[in-house]
This record gives structure tokens, sequence and C-alpha cells, in this order.
């Protein structure tokens, strides 16, 4: 299944989120198309979760738009914490999911998550017995069910091990080559080189940097490995 | 919401620790709660010792009571236990045998006899300071009674030897003369003696001997009356002020269920909720379109719903089944079982809307839990505190309290509902409407923060 690459599947204009005093987002901007492997990086407080919970519909901007190619939920959503049912299997919160969605087929729906995550085995399996690696899937898989044009991660490996990592790595890079355009937060800048087409830097609410991270290398002058070049960029515009 | 519905019922049958304490718990606490309600205190296992001889007599007014019935009448009101002396009376309470003892002393008569001094006697008790406030309470009142009727019997014969003043003839009494002539027979025949003696000194003596014995009839027959009454001057008669008389049996059956009925609706709806939270799965149920499009997948409103709805069916069929389960014990009027599912049902919405409440306001199962438990017994215990048992402005708060959590609404509606208490079962059942609105209310504000 391949998404339509050349018209953006999330349109972000002026968006801004307030905490009473506190203003999380200001002004933030910026288009994703299906395919895309966006990196959203910043120092803590910057506004990644609020954009990605944003984005997938689980806080409302207070100004500023959204918008998708269609009428449908712009993005899935997988929170930093698996968002899971323990007790229920992993085709039980599959199924339960699908059917919440309004899914026309949630069996489907099942089937093609499991394929596609490679858990098919671990299928009958409760939740509460898997390790964190496999939750994670789960986890993804749940943001993935309604086939949505893109997909929010919150950062999907804080609490995975370098293998488990990997190997989620592998199925977001196949998802996003089948055009699924996915947005992750992560403070493993290394993954960002490694895995993102396109970095945004947020600090303080505000965005300071949408392009490949090469050019954020480049903009630093080229001397430093990513992670320096982010620090540099950071403190170059005191942050 | 049904496949929520669905989902947290297959969650509910895989914590079968979490079903078994919901439904043990609270059946054992209602049992517990039942059975010291209905079950008034027994009596008190109290020592007697009765030192005074047998057949040992009181002299009222030439007629004799014996001093036995006065232990007869301590037997009626304790649990007796015979001893033969007051050191096997204090070791028998030490050994916790007795809860007490009662020495009956060899001079009781002579004191009583006397009309000097009253006779008295010993009460011995041990335990710490909560025993022996209720033994001394049990004991005085087992003592009142034994009093009351000792009493009673002093007064039957002081009104004998009277009446056999008054009305003369062969009376029981000791020491009187057979077919002695009664002082209300006197005045009469003293005045057919007066028409026959001629005027002068002695018919003014028997003038004046006629006018005593007019007074003094008069008089002993007012006494008599007085000591009839003196007994138990106030008789009692209950009226119960509204409705009809609960039995205490029947009224133990409904607390019991109600207990259970808020145990199962308050935990259930409280933990269901803060679960979905502690699973971090309320955002992805809750979440919205971003932009203007399709609903999120579940209102919160659908959500509390879903809940509420759950916890109530479970905690109506829990109910409902110890309702049904205990009439084949306990004597209940079936006709009214329609009244019961409306009581129980309306019970179940209000309390599953304070579960949702809680469950709201605590982030996690356990806080909520805990929450839950700390509020239901007390909301319990507050509701069976009677009128009077506590100072006034005590008792105003506490029926502040009550009246502002379903417990005493869903206690009310069960008991009009099967014993035709009251008030009614349309006051308590619109209450409960009442404050399962203001719970749900408070629920949906709760939620931002459970969010």
């Amino acid at each position: 299944m391949s998404k339509g690459a050349a018209a953006p599947v999330i349109s972000v204009e002026g968006l801004c989120k307030r905490f009473g005093e506190r203003e999380a987002l200001r002004g933030v901007g910026f288009a994703v198309r299906g395919g895309e492997l966006v990196a959203i990086v910043g120092p803590n407080g910057a506004g990644k979760t609020t954009l990605l919970s944003i984005l997938a519909g689980v806080q409302r901007p207070t100004a500023g738009t959204v918008a998708g190619p269609g009428s449908g939920r712009a993005a899935g959503w997988a929170p930093q914490q698996p968002a899971l049912y323990g007790k229920l299997s992993v085709a039980e919160n599959l199924r339960l999911f699908a059917r919440l969605e309004g899914l026309a087929d949630p069996e489907a729906a099942v089937a093609r998550m499991l394929a596609q995550t490679g858990l098919g085995e671990r299928a009958g399996e409760r939740v509460e017995r898997l390790s964190g690696g496999n939750r994670q899937r789960v986890n993804v898989a749940l943001g993935l069910i309604a086939d949505p044009p893109a997909l929010a991660l919150d950062e999907p490996t804080s609490a995975l091990d370098p293998g488990q990592r990997e190997r989620l790595w592998r199925f977001v890079g196949e998802l996003a080559r089948a055009g699924t355009a996915v947005l992750f937060s992560t403070h493993h800048l290394g993954e960002v080189r490694r895995h993102a087409t396109r970095a945004i830097v947020l600090a303080d609410g505000e965005l300071l940097f949408d392009g490949t991270p090469a050019r954020l290398i480049a903009a630093t002058g080229g001397e430093h490995d990513f992670e320096g070049a982010f620090v540099a960029f950071l403190a170059a515009r005191g942050h | 919401m049904r496949w929520l519905l669905a989902k947290d019922l297959v969650i509910l049958r895989r914590s079968r620790l979490l079903v078994a304490i919901l439904v043990i718990y609270p059946i054992a606490i209602a049992l517990l709660i039942g059975l010291a309600i209905s079950r008034s205190p027994g009596k008190p296992s109290v020592a007697i010792v009765d030192e005074t001889p047998p057949g040992q007599t009181i002299g009222v007014g030439g007629r004799r009571v014996e001093v036995g019935r006065y232990a007869e009448q301590v037997f009626d009101q304790v649990r007796p236990v015979r001893v033969g002396s007051r050191e096997q009376a204090v070791k028998d309470i030490e050994d916790g045998r007795v809860l007490a003892a009662v020495v009956i002393p060899r001079d009781i008569a002579a004191k009583v006899s006397s009309g000097v001094s009253q006779g008295s006697v010993e009460v011995l008790y041990n335990g710490n300071a909560l025993e022996q406030s209720l033994v001394q309470a049990q004991l005085s009142s087992a003592l009142a009674q034994a009093n009351l009727g000792f009493s009673e019997q002093i007064q039957r014969a002081a009104s004998q030897a009277i009446g056999a003043l008054i009305e003369g003839g062969n009376a029981q009494v000791l020491g009187a003369p057979p077919n002695m002539i009664g002082l209300s027979q006197i005045p009469a025949r003293l005045r057919r003696l007066i028409a026959r003696t001629p005027p002068g000194a002695e018919r003014e003596q028997l003038r004046r001997i006629e006018a005593f014995a007019t007074f003094a009839n008069q008089n002993l027959g007012a006494a008599r009356s007085v000591l009839a009454t003196i007994g138990q001057p106030i008789q009692i008669r209950s009226t119960p002020i509204q409705g009809r008389r609960t039995p205490l049996n029947t009224f133990a059956v409904v607390v019991a269920v109600s207990v259970s009925l808020m145990f199962v609706c308050v935990l259930l709806a409280a933990g269901g909720l803060a679960l979905e939270r502690e699973e971090h799965v309320l955002a992805r149920i809750l979440r919205g379109p971003p932009a203007p499009g399709p609903p999120a997948l579940l209102s919160r409103e659908g959500l509390l719903a879903e809940k509420l709805l759950l916890a109530g069916a479970c905690g109506f069929v829990l109910a409902l089944a110890m309702l049904v389960g205990v009439g084949a014990f306990v004597s209940l009027d079936w006709s009214r079982f329609a009244g019961w599912l409306v009581a129980l049902a309306c019970g179940a919405v209000a309390f599953g809307a304070l579960g949702v409440a809680i469950g709201a306001l605590a982030r996690e199962v356990r806080a909520a839990s805990l929450l839950a438990f700390g509020l239901a017994l007390p909301l319990a215990f507050l509701a069976l505190v009677p009128s009077g048992a506590v100072a006034h402005g005590i008792y105003m708060a506490i029926s502040a309290i009550s009246f502002a959590f379903p417990f005493k609404a869903a206690l009310q509606a069960l008991d009009a509902a099967v014993n035709g208490a009251s008030p009614g079962l349309g006051v308590s059942v619109a209450h409960l409407l009442g404050l399962s609105v203001l719970f749900a209310a408070l629920a949906r504000l709760g939620m931002r923060r459970l969010e």
C-alpha cells in the first residue's frame, strides 16, 4: 500500500497552545508529506509532546490550524508510555480499537496489523506478559489500526534496549516506505541522524529549524556530529 | 460504548481476585452489620451470691414477702451463675467465667423491714474501661428491672394490708382477728349508734369518732390507689409517627444489601475509570480530531456512562441476588418485588455516579480504591446513627453529610421498597436521582483533571 507523496498529509499553520500563562507552542507551522520520517527534537519543555498530541487530536490548539488530506483524523498516535489494556491479548486490543474507530472490517484490520508488526504468533498473548519492545510495537499498531496517513510517535524508543530499538526502527522505516508520514519526538539524536529524513527543532514552543539533519550540521559549520550541531545550534540562539 | 463495556467485562472475568474481593468483602461487611443490628445484646453472665437464709421474709404491714423473690428477679434479667461465696464470685470474675457478680447480703431483709435504712446489694466487676462501662450499664438496667419487680410485690402486700383494714372480714394478714370489722363499715354503724344515743357528752364523743373513721377511710382508700399506680406510674404505648414499623431483622437485611450495593458500585466505578488513566488509554479513547472531522472515539460523557452502567449493573445483580437469597430465610413481602427493583436500580445509579466522581478525582486505581473505601465505610456507619444517640449539633452534621451522599437515601429507598417504611419510595428515589446528577456532573468536571 503506497500513499501519495506529493500532497501534504498534514499542514500546520500558526499553531499556538497555552497552559494558563505558559505558552507551550508559539505560531508553529510546517507541512509533512507521505513517506517522510520527521524528527521533532528540542530540549525538555520545548513543546514536542504538546505538538504531537495536538496532531493526534489528544489536545486542542489554542490557536492555529491542523489540516489533513481528507476529513479523517490527521495522525495516528502512539504515546510515550504504551496505552494498552494489559489484561487483554494483543488481538483483543487491536480488535477493540478497530471497533472503536468504527472500521468496516475490524477483523481484517487486526489481521493486517498483526502481519505488519510481526506479532501474529503473539496474537493471543496478554499484553501484560509481553516484553517492553513488543508492547511498544502493539502501541504503534494501535496508532495505525485505522490506516492513518500520518503517525505521531512520542519518544517511541525511550524505554527500549538497543535490539528492541533497532527492530522498531525497521518497522517504522517500512511504514514510511509504504507512504505513511511518521513524526516522532526523541532525545536520542543519533536516531535522528540515522533514521529521520527531516528534523524540526523546537525550543520554548518556537520552531527554530525545519530541514534535513545534514542541513542542521551544515548550518553550524559542519564541524560537529548531529548531536554537537544540535547543541551548538540551540546555544547560538540562547537555549 | 458497548465495545468498551464488553472489554471491561472481559477484564473483570480475568481479574478473579478483584471479583472475589468485590463480592466477598461487601457481603462479609454487610453480614456483620446485619448481625450486629438484628441480634439484641445477650444477657450478661453474672454470678449471684445469695447470702440470705432460705425462706427469709420481709414484713410489710403484717404480710410477708420472701427475700428469695428478689434473687429470682435478678436471675430473670441476667444469665445467672449461682456461687456459694463472695470469694468464689471474685475468682469467677477474674477467670473471665462471668462478667460481674451480685452479692445479696444476709441482712437485706432486716434493713428493708426496718423502714429506716435501704437494703443494698454489692456489685463486683472487672475488665478495662470499656468492659466496665458495658457491664455497669447492663447490670444497672438488670438491677433496676429486678428492683422494680420486687418493689411491685412489696407494694402489692402493702396494698392488701390496707385493703384488709378498709374492708375487714377474714383478712389473710398475720395477726388479724377473724371476721374483723373494716374501717369502711365503721362510720355507718356509728351513725346508727349515735341516732339511738341521747344527747350529751357520750353522743358528742361518738360523733367525733365517726368523723375520724370517715376521714381515715377516705384517706386510706386514696393511699391504696396511689400504691397501685406507683409501681408503674407511667405506662408506655408505642406509636410510629410515619409509615409502618420495620421489623429489626428485615431492616438488617436492607442494611446488609445497601452496604453491598454501595461497595460494589462505588469501588467498581471508581477503579474502572481510574484504570483507564493508569493504563494510559484514556487519551487514546477520548482523542478527537485536531481539526473539524469525525468525532472522538468515545465522548467523555459516554465513557462516564459506560463505567456507571458497568458498576451499577454488577452492583444491582449482586444486591438483588442477596435480597432474593436472604428472602429464603427471612420473611419478606414479595408483592413489593417491583419496588425492590426500582430502589436497587436507583441506588446502583447513585452509587455508580459517586464512584465515577471518585475515579475522576483520583488519578490511579490504588488512590481511587482507598478513597472509595475511606468514604463508603463512614457513610454506612453515619447513616445508621440514630437521633438522640449523639448531641443535637453532631446529629445535624451527620444528617447533612448523610444527605449529601447516596447511602442513607438508598437505605431509605430499599427500606421503603421492602418494608413500606417512610419516607416513601418516591421521595428517596427522587433524592437518589438528584445525587446521581450531582455526582455525574462532578465526575465530568473531574475528567479534566484525569486527562
